[in-house]
């Protein structure tokens, strides 16, 4: 390791620009003759709209235009799409109700676009919306998931009867039913996996540019796949064909999934810049947030696990059902599903799994990947069982797990993931002895005497991450392949440009993919450029999300490396007159090894772009690219530990220690990797004491401001003790398994298990608020 | 319309704007300073803190007509040239950013933190003083290593002059 090399703790490159006030995100920017967007949006959850008056506003000082969902329609603008196709047991494929960009007849959420306000400020645009006259006639609404699939409820979709997306199905029911029939012990749960608001610090925000001449747009959007949203907004929404759309994803201010999806209001943006031909700008602010950012989670799950006489579990059953909201968001379909129900085994050996997913419609903002996207909610729900488990069975919860642990590797569980390292029991013993989980006892007794109720609660999670083999999600229904593209290009002079497929918002990638480069030839991390986020620059990309950036967008650019130094070797073996085999790179210089004939790369890039003396038949230049497509996910895993104190007075909780031991396989930048733990574990612990984006009977959100929703604040949350431990992934050259959601994964169920067992009662729901808790404590 | 005139990074300046105008959109939209974010519009996320007469301010939660005659300070007016504050020193070396998007207004409150409290910062002070500024990417938890790392490095600065 170089001390800029795979494996240092790099200060970050794009830092100066952030802690300067320099850095761009899409608001920051200002085009001429630049036009601003406000949306009209619904009060009602759901309700027919029977007309649009813009009479009013349209007289209105600096207003463009109005534009309604209907002139949307007629200029057959598409709907948005899902873009992972399941299908039910049945053999029917999902229930899809169409999903306009803006209604032009009914709404089915709260803050549903109906209409568009163009006009010379956001002020005046503002101003001009509320002059818009829209006649809606109420229709019932439903927002409860039990209550959206009774009879008689509300119906969303005509497409959708009863509600229901789809009822899909996954493992071996018979052999689950005969574990069942022969168990020692059967444990049950029921878990609700609460909403959440996903709440990246920058709004989204969108700015199209319309060029009439060459009948081109420029988007500026705030994408986590920049490249991913031209190809949607080429190919289903007839916005325009994709050379003649350039998407450019600037700084991003966080992401956590919602930044992942095609929202309407860029589409708006596009297709209205076209209208007025000028550029138009909209920025949401954080109440349009919590209406239209796709949410999180929002599960409602029975499961049942079966035990043998030697706590060995035998079988598993689970029936969850998942809220997707209104309308299907972009990748939604794939959360309760593929990537819900195929991490059901945990770290555990688990023989038999049986579980069913049925989705619902309801009159909510539409659900789909939030930091984790299913592994959350397989992860909490394997480990509030397992620690029910070990209530029931009187065994301590750490050793229930060791005796359950899968040890060897590869292990195929029976709901299709194949983990492939992995060493859970190292992880375990890295959190309890940091946590001295032996000493617990004598500090629950200490605390009972101060009368504080302490607890300890362990969560062993695991995640499939770097998605993914493009040939496996496309045989389970995904739309797009999931491997990433990469690009180096040497410059005359010897500088570096990486051109990525990844996205970096806030994850490091400009500091820690220069790492793999300084690492390979040995030249400082300045002498190297990322860029990314720009689809005129980078040709295709997948982006980032599931914690694939390293595995497999930093693998793309090993292979890319790998092509490059390959040519550089026969340039510098040509001027060096040596064998192409004798040529190491080191330092930033090509040596024939045993001697000390070198050559700079400077000079080999230089003798590559004036190609005055190369080697007979070779091109000129030094630029080379990759695509790389993963052989299989990566398993990250780990233990979390947490140690707390309730006050039984208030049912307020505090923490003492939260520890958490991890396996990333290779590090490249520990110091960013622990900071993607820490911000994970904080998502994780505000699920299990602070979220909850709440609706009220009607639809209406309650939780709608950063006034009703509660975010962890610094104040909320403790400081982390974390640690690693090492088992190289097989299934890239790297090693590499991730590590941006793991926190996010394991988090929830070490502070509930924690919870319960200080309060000595197992049924809590999160968040575990102190009303909530205390009312636990006191319950008959 | 009126006119605002005030001193922004040490540059007086005067702007006319419509009266319902807020600093931060002053900030933002009439000086270009960008560097001042908007997280939230009711005064809880704390991505538009800026220094006013030397005291940390929400400027999505004020009038810009009510910074007339003030010294306002924001991000951009915090280095010294190339030399950077020690709070923004700090934040870089002790990984307290991922997006950066929260950044700018935790680095202004963060120096309100340390100037009103010197050298008497311990954690659980900066986490209580952190209270009405949000971030969704850190955990906090490095963002807390900075603030105490530059209470230090400012102490030595201070007491360097």
């Amino acid at each position: 390791m170089g001390v800029e090399g795979i494996g240092a703790r790099v200060v970050r490159k794009e830092d100066k620009r952030f802690i300067t006030g320099k850095g761009r995100y899409v608001d920051d920017i200002k085009l001429m003759g630049m036009t601003h967007a406000y949306f009209i949006r619904s009060p009602h959850a759901h309700a027919k709209v029977k007309g649009i008056d813009s009479s009013a506003a349209l007289k209105m000082p600096g207003v463009v235009a109005v534009l309604t969902g209907k002139q949307l329609v007629d200029d057959k603008v598409g709907n948005l799409i899902c873009g992972w196709a399941i299908t039910s047991k049945d053999g029917s494929p999902m229930k899809m109700g169409a999903w306009p960009a803006m209604a032009p007849e009914t709404v089915r959420f709260v803050g549903q676009a109906v209409a568009v306000v163009i006009a010379e400020s956001k002020n005046l645009a503002r101003d001009a919306a509320e002059a818009v006259v829209v006649d809606y006639e109420e229709l019932p609404a439903v927002a409860d998931m039990h209550a959206a699939i009774k009879a008689g409820a509300p119906q969303l979709h005509p497409e959708a009867p009863g509600n229901q997306v789809y009822d899909w199905v996954i493992g071996d029911e018979s052999a689950t039913d005969a574990a069942f029939a022969k168990a020692a012990n059967v444990v049950k749960l029921d878990v609700t996996n609460n909403r959440l608001a996903p709440n990246a610090m920058e709004p989204r925000a969108a700015i199209a540019d319309y060029d009439a001449a060459e009948e081109h747009f420029t988007l500026y959007t705030t994408s986590q796949n920049p490249h991913v949203a031209r190809l949607v907004l080429s190919a289903f929404y007839n916005i325009a064909p994709e050379h003649k759309l350039r998407v450019i994803a600037p700084d991003v201010g966080g992401g956590f999934g919602s930044k992942i999806f095609i929202y309407p209001e860029e589409m708006v943006a596009l297709w209205a810049s076209k209208k007025v031909e000028r550029p138009v700008k909209w920025t949401g602010d954080r109440t349009e947030a919590f209406l239209t950012d796709a949410h999180g989670r929002d599960h409602i799950t029975h499961a049942e696990m079966a035990f043998d006489t030697n706590n060995k579990i035998i079988g598993l059953k689970v029936k969850t059902y998942a809220n997707f909201g209104a309308y299907m968001s972009l990748f939604s379909s794939s959360v309760p599903t593929y990537l819900y129900a195929t991490l059901l085994s945990g770290q555990y050996n688990i023989p038999a799994i049986h579980a069913e997913v049925i989705g619902v419609y309801t009159n909510t903002t539409p659900v789909d990947a939030y930091r984790g996207a299913g592994r959350p909610e397989a992860s909490y729900l394997i480990e509030r069982l397992m620690e029910t488990a070990a209530r029931q069975l009187n065994v301590d919860p750490a050793e229930l797990r060791r005796t359950n642990f899968i040890t060897q590797f590869p292990h195929q569980t029976p709901v299709i993931m194949a983990y492939d390292t992995g060493d859970f029991n190292a992880s375990l013993d890295a959190a309890m002895k940091a946590i001295d989980y032996a000493g617990f006892a004598a500090r629950k007794a200490q605390a009972k005497s101060q009368g504080k109720l302490r607890g300890i609660g362990v969560s062993c999670y695991i995640e499939a991450c770097g998605i993914a083999p493009s040939k496996a999600v496309g045989s389970l229904g995904a739309g797009v392949g999931l491997w990433e593209s990469a690009e180096v290009r040497v410059n005359p002079v010897g500088t570096i440009e990486i051109l990525t497929g990844s996205h970096s918002h806030g994850q490091g990638h400009e500091t820690t993919f220069c790492q793999l480069v300084a690492d390979r030839l040995g030249i400082p991390i300045s002498q190297v450029s990322i860029v990314h986020g720009d689809t005129d620059k980078v040709q295709f990309g997948m982006g980032t999300y599931g914690s694939r950036s390293a595995a497999v967008g930093l693998t793309a650019i090993l292979k890319a490396m790998e092509k490059m130094e390959s040519k550089a070797k026969k340039i510098a073996a040509h001027a060096l007159e040596a064998s192409e085999a004798d040529i190491v790179i080191e330092n930033g210089e090509f040596k024939v090894t045993g001697t000390d004939k070198a050559i700079a790369l400077p000079m080999v890039a230089l003798a590559a772009y004036t190609a005055h003396n190369l080697p007979d038949g070779m091109e000129p230049g030094l630029k080379e690219s990759a695509f790389y497509d993963p052989t299989n996910f990566t398993f990250p895993a780990g233990a979390y530990i947490c140690e707390l104190e309730v006050d039984p007075g208030t049912g307020k909780t505090s923490f003492i220690n939260f520890v958490a031991a991890d396996d990333f396989g290779r590090l490249i930048n520990p110091m960013i990797v622990e900071g993607q733990v820490h911000g994970g574990l904080v998502q994780g612990i505000g699920q299990a004491l602070l979220e909850h984006a709440i609706y009220d009977a009607n639809g209406q959100p309650v939780t709608a401001s950063f006034m009703d929703y509660a975010m962890p604040r610094a104040d909320d949350v403790p400081s982390f003790n974390l640690s690693h431990t090492t088992t190289l992934c097989p299934g890239n050259p790297l090693g590499i398994k991730g590590c941006g959601e793991a926190g996010a994964i394991g988090a929830s169920a070490a502070v509930i298990n924690a919870i319960t067992d200080a309060i000595g009662k197992n049924n809590l729901e999160m968040p575990a608020t102190p009303d909530r808790v205390w009312r636990t404590i006191h319950a008959a | 319309m009126s006119t605002v005139k005030l001193t922004v990074n040490g540059k007086a300046v005067a702007v006319d704007v419509e009266d319902r105008t807020l600093l931060v959109q002053l900030l933002r939209d009439h000086l270009n300073l960008t560097g001042t974010h908007v997280g939230c519009d009711t005064s809880q996320c704390g991505a538009c803190v800026v220094h006013m007469d030397g005291r940390a301010v929400k400027s999505c939660t004020m009038l810009a007509g009510q910074a007339d005659g003030a010294s306002i300070t924001t991000i951009e007016g915090i280095a010294k040239g190339d030399e950077l504050h020690p709070m923004q020193a700090a934040f870089r070396d002790n990984h307290g950013l991922q997006c950066g998007f929260c950044t700018p207004g935790m680095i202004m409150s963060a120096i309100d933190i340390v100037h009103r409290h010197g050298g008497q910062l311990d954690e659980a002070t900066v986490r209580h003083e952190l209270e009405g500024n949000i971030c969704r990417c850190t955990g906090y938890h490095n963002i807390v290593k900075a603030v105490l790392d530059a209470a230090g490095r400012m102490k030595v600065a201070q007491a360097a002059e």
